[in-house]
């Protein structure tokens, strides 16, 4: 290949996922934005919105919380990156696969386990409803996952030896963990962290089941003005202070993430985990499961536990109601998990192909402008998906009209799936060695053959980990699907959520049972990506 | 390799623009009927529209109420669909001042009960009362009567037994709101304002919306331990005939006095290209087929006088004879004043 075409190729790579996230959000976004700030017959003024007295205390609020969730999780979920980016030990992938559910499950199902838990009568003896306290404990438990999975990736990547050979010239534990490891593994904690911030920012079931009349996020009243009161100006306003909030933040954090782009040395996965030997290692990964298991398994058992009760005893009732169906009132399970899988399969795909695409391109990128596709990749976690739904009825009328297309629901589930997967696969980028590119390019490998034998090998492990999460958000996908005019195509949340709506003890236990069959749905998938992984990881 | 993509492009938009221009056709394939979440009918009820009149009916789910008014608000100059279903009277002036439904007289209109017709450009369908709801054996276990009317509830004995919705992110919430404000008139002794003071000085609860009141605070739902909830004269049937076993007579009540009623619109949506197909669907909504399927489905009621109910809500629902009613354009005048002078009641 000549050097001229091989450009075209890489600036026509690079045009991918540019172009997708052009049409597909910015386009979108620009459109109702504009249309809110011009729809004629508003009769609030943007700016009074914006000096209203209680905006301030809802921004406030919004920030705090989210810088409070974040730090939380990070720091309660490091223990478990550590324990499963060390050691091997039996059930691991199983173990591996539990955390991630927590992630997808719809907040309808888990709002109401966390009422039960967090009550009086709970594990915990003390009342936490509507305090602040029950809405932090809530961001922790959805998000532990993104943290444990992505710094475990990194701290497996570790080569061990560096910190051997520290340890071997007189450094102690702490002295190995704050100058080799903590440098090493803190990209991938600020890319987790990013994420988790992102979600916690704009929170929105969590927060309107748990908070209370004083505590509201932004996205909670852009929600509210847009479709309660109908205000679109109001609702464009608040999008806007949302969208430079996220953006002023993420500009930074991309800043740093390219300035700490760190070349580390890439181990095998079977040099750097180990498995456990000392009684005393035994011991703490004993006491971190257990941790995990209180903290994500409470909420998640009182949904499994209500699925198994009936009014005599225990039994499968709920489950065999589940196989019948009764007209349109009720989706029969099945048909719930064939549609969900229907959307979740493409979505993955689009998610996985364009934030290759996307890291590759950011990798690559001069200083100025890797920074702002990484901010762009990203935005879409941090809109609100009420504005982006509005924003797709009014922009995607034309060439095609997929406005109610079924298309529409893997492509918004991907938007929100492509962070996942750039923000796994970037940090091993670029810790590639550009020695070993050079080595090959001066062997005489083409770019493409360099990208093929060098990068591939190396970022598929963390695509896998990306693909897993996209295909478990979209599988638990609730928020941005809700706000699409779409074709009857229902998803298991939204089957659990229209279960929920009706009175009943059976509909009810049903609804458990539903959100049971879709915790374990969500696992088996991961688990076959992990399965899928672990067969290729010997490859270098 | 520039001037084949062109090439290329052109040919694309060429094609696709030769197929919006087939558009219209003497008989449409489908029609498209934009409606909410809740939307549900038994299976084989839509084909009977399609056996008349050799259009299919494509559903489409825009989410709560609000968000499909607002789609539909949005896109009125493109419109995603022919007719609109599921509009209630609360958000109905907003949908009306746009100008999103075109004006028809539906057949079978002289058969709705009086009082629920209030324009020409929508046809009502179908109704709902928003009510307390009670938990029998709750209220016995403290020794409590069923509350005789809304004033009731401000009663001390009542105090912690209350849950309701909060009316800014819950649609029964707001119209329980909205109930209040016809029981207790602005202007008078006891205001609306006040009673709400008073409810919250005998500690009632506020749940974000109508799932957690009921699941997880009312005791006639589950787990829940207060005794008296803001729900739907419908729930008792509802909650009848999804228990499993079936009881005999219904664990829940309704407190007539104080119920303000939803009634739920259909209209012809402006910018149709088959409005002659979009006028007969509204006239299938209103026919005896589909408004004697719609409240096992749905929980609401029929619109037409003459629908015969099912035995389930023959045994198990009463109906208030006087439910609060506020004019349309009044709430929406209002809406966000009342939400947040009642938001700052509740906080302080």
């Amino acid at each position: 290949m000549t050097d001229s075409g091989s450009q075209w190729l890489r600036w026509s790579l690079s045009a991918i996922p540019i172009a997708f996230l052009g049409y597909f959000f910015v386009y979108p976004l620009a459109t109702i934005l504009v249309t809110g700030f011009t729809s004629a017959g508003s009769s609030v003024d943007v700016l009074d919105v914006l000096t209203r007295p209680s905006l301030r205390r809802i921004a406030w609020f919004t920030l705090w919380q989210a810088v409070a969730s974040t730090l939380l999780t990070v720091a309660i979920a490091l223990p478990g990156a550590y324990v499963l980016g060390r050691y091997s030990f039996r059930g691991k992938s199983l173990v591996k696969a539990a955390v991630t559910v927590p992630f997808i499950m719809p907040t309808v199902v888990v709002g109401g386990a966390f009422l039960t838990v967090l009550g009086p009568n709970g594990p915990l003896g003390i009342d936490l409803r509507r305090t602040v306290w029950a809405i932090l404990i809530a961001h922790v438990f959805f998000n532990y996952a993104v943290v444990v999975r992505t710094v475990g990736a990194a701290w497996e990547r570790l080569d061990p030896t560096l910190a051997q050979a520290a340890a071997s010239l007189g450094a102690d534990r702490w002295r190995v963990f704050r100058h080799i490891t903590l440098p090493l593994i803190l990209p991938a904690i600020a890319s987790a962290a990013s994420i988790v911030f992102l979600f916690s920012f704009t929170s929105f079931g969590v927060v309107l089941i748990l908070g209370d009349l004083v505590h509201s996020t932004i996205e909670v009243e852009i929600w509210r003005q847009a479709t309660n009161l109908l205000n679109l100006p109001a609702a464009a306003a608040l999008a806007v202070v949302q969208l430079v909030g996220i953006t002023t933040i993420l500009w930074f954090y991309a800043r740093y993430q390219a300035q700490r782009a760190t070349q580390s040395r890439v181990a095998s996965v079977q040099r750097a985990t180990v498995r456990p030997i000392t009684g005393r290692q035994r011991a703490f990964i004993t006491v971190n499961l257990l941790a995990m298991a209180a903290l994500l398994g409470t909420p998640l058992a009182a949904v499994v536990v209500r699925s198994i009760s009936t009014s005599d005893g225990w039994g499968l009732n709920n489950y065999a109601a589940l196989r019948r169906p009764s007209g349109t009132l009720f989706v029969p399970a099945a048909e719930a998990i064939g549609n969900s899988v229907r959307i979740a399969v493409p979505a993955t795909l689009f998610a996985v192909i364009v934030g290759m695409l996307a890291a590759w391109t950011i990798g690559k990128a001069r200083a100025r402008s890797g920074p702002s596709l990484d901010v762009l990749i990203m935005l879409p976690l941090g809109t609100s998906a009420v504005t982006l739904g509005f924003g797709f009825l009014l922009a995607l009328d034309s060439p095609i009209d997929l406005r109610t297309s079924f298309w529409l629901l893997p492509i918004a589930h991907a938007l929100v799936a492509i962070p996942f997967v750039v923000r796994t696969s970037l940090p091993v980028l670029r810790s590639i060695q550009p020695r070993l590119r050079e080595a090959a390019a001066v062997l005489g490998a083409a770019p493409r053959r360099v990208w093929r034998e060098v990068d591939l090998p190396i970022v598929r492990r963390a695509l896998l980990v990306g693909g897993a999460f996209g295909f478990a958000v979209s599988m638990g996908e609730f928020g941005a699907t809700s706000f699409i005019a779409r074709p009857d195509v229902p998803t298991l949340p939204i089957a659990i959520y229209r279960l929920l709506t009706r009175p009943g003890s059976a509909t009810f236990g049903q609804a458990m049972a539903l959100s049971t069959v879709l915790m374990a749905v969500t696992a088996a998938g991961i688990l076959v990506v992990e399965r899928f992984r672990g067969s290729t990881a010997q490859e270098f | 390799m520039k001037t084949w993509i062109t090439v290329a492009l052109v040919a694309v938009a060429a094609l696709l623009a030769g197929c919006g221009n087939d558009a219209a056709p003497e008989t449409p394939d489908e029609i498209v009927l934009l409606t909410h979440d809740s939307f549900a009918v038994s299976e084989g009820i839509l084909e009977q529209f399609e056996e008349q009149t050799g259009v299919a009916v494509r559903v489409l789910h825009g989410g709560d109420a609000g968000t499909m008014v607002s789609q539909a608000v949005l896109t009125k100059d493109v419109p995603i669909a022919d007719v609109l279903y599921g509009i209630d009277n609360t958000f109905l002036t907003r949908a009306l001042d746009a100008g999103i439904f075109l004006e028809y007289e539906a057949e079978g209109i002289a058969e709705t009960i009086p009082g629920l017709d209030v324009d020409g450009r929508v046809t009502p369908i179908d109704y709902g009362d928003v009510c307390i709801n009670y938990d029998k054996s709750g209220l016995a276990d403290a020794g409590l009567a069923v509350p005789e009317d809304l004033r009731a509830l401000v009663h001390p004995s009542y105090a912690g037994q209350l849950v309701v919705e909060n009316p800014a992110t819950s649609s029964p919430g707001l119209a329980f709101l909205l109930a209040t404000i016809v029981s207790f008139p602005e202007e008078t002794a006891y205001p609306w304002q006040d009673f709400w003071a008073d409810l919250r000085d005998n500690d009632v609860l506020v749940a974000p919306d109508w799932n957690a009141a009921y699941y997880s605070e009312f005791s006639g739902g589950g787990a829940g331990s207060r005794s008296l909830v803001v729900s739907y004269a419908s729930s008792p049937p509802a909650g009848v005939m999804f228990s499993d076993p079936v009881p005999e007579v219904a664990p829940t009540g309704v407190v007539l006095p104080g119920c303000f009623r939803q009634v739920e619109y259909a209209g012809v949506m402006a910018g149709t290209d088959v409005q002659p197909y979009a006028e007969q669907l509204i006239d299938f909504l209103l026919s005896k087929a589909f408004q004697e399927d719609l409240p096992l489905n749905m929980f609401v009621f029929p619109a037409r006088a003459d629908a015969a109910l099912p035995q389930e809500f023959i045994d198990h629902t009463e109906v208030p004879s006087a439910p609060a009613w506020l004019d349309p354009t009044r709430i929406d005048a209002n809406r966000e004043r009342w939400i947040e002078e009642w938001t700052e009641i509740l906080r302080s």
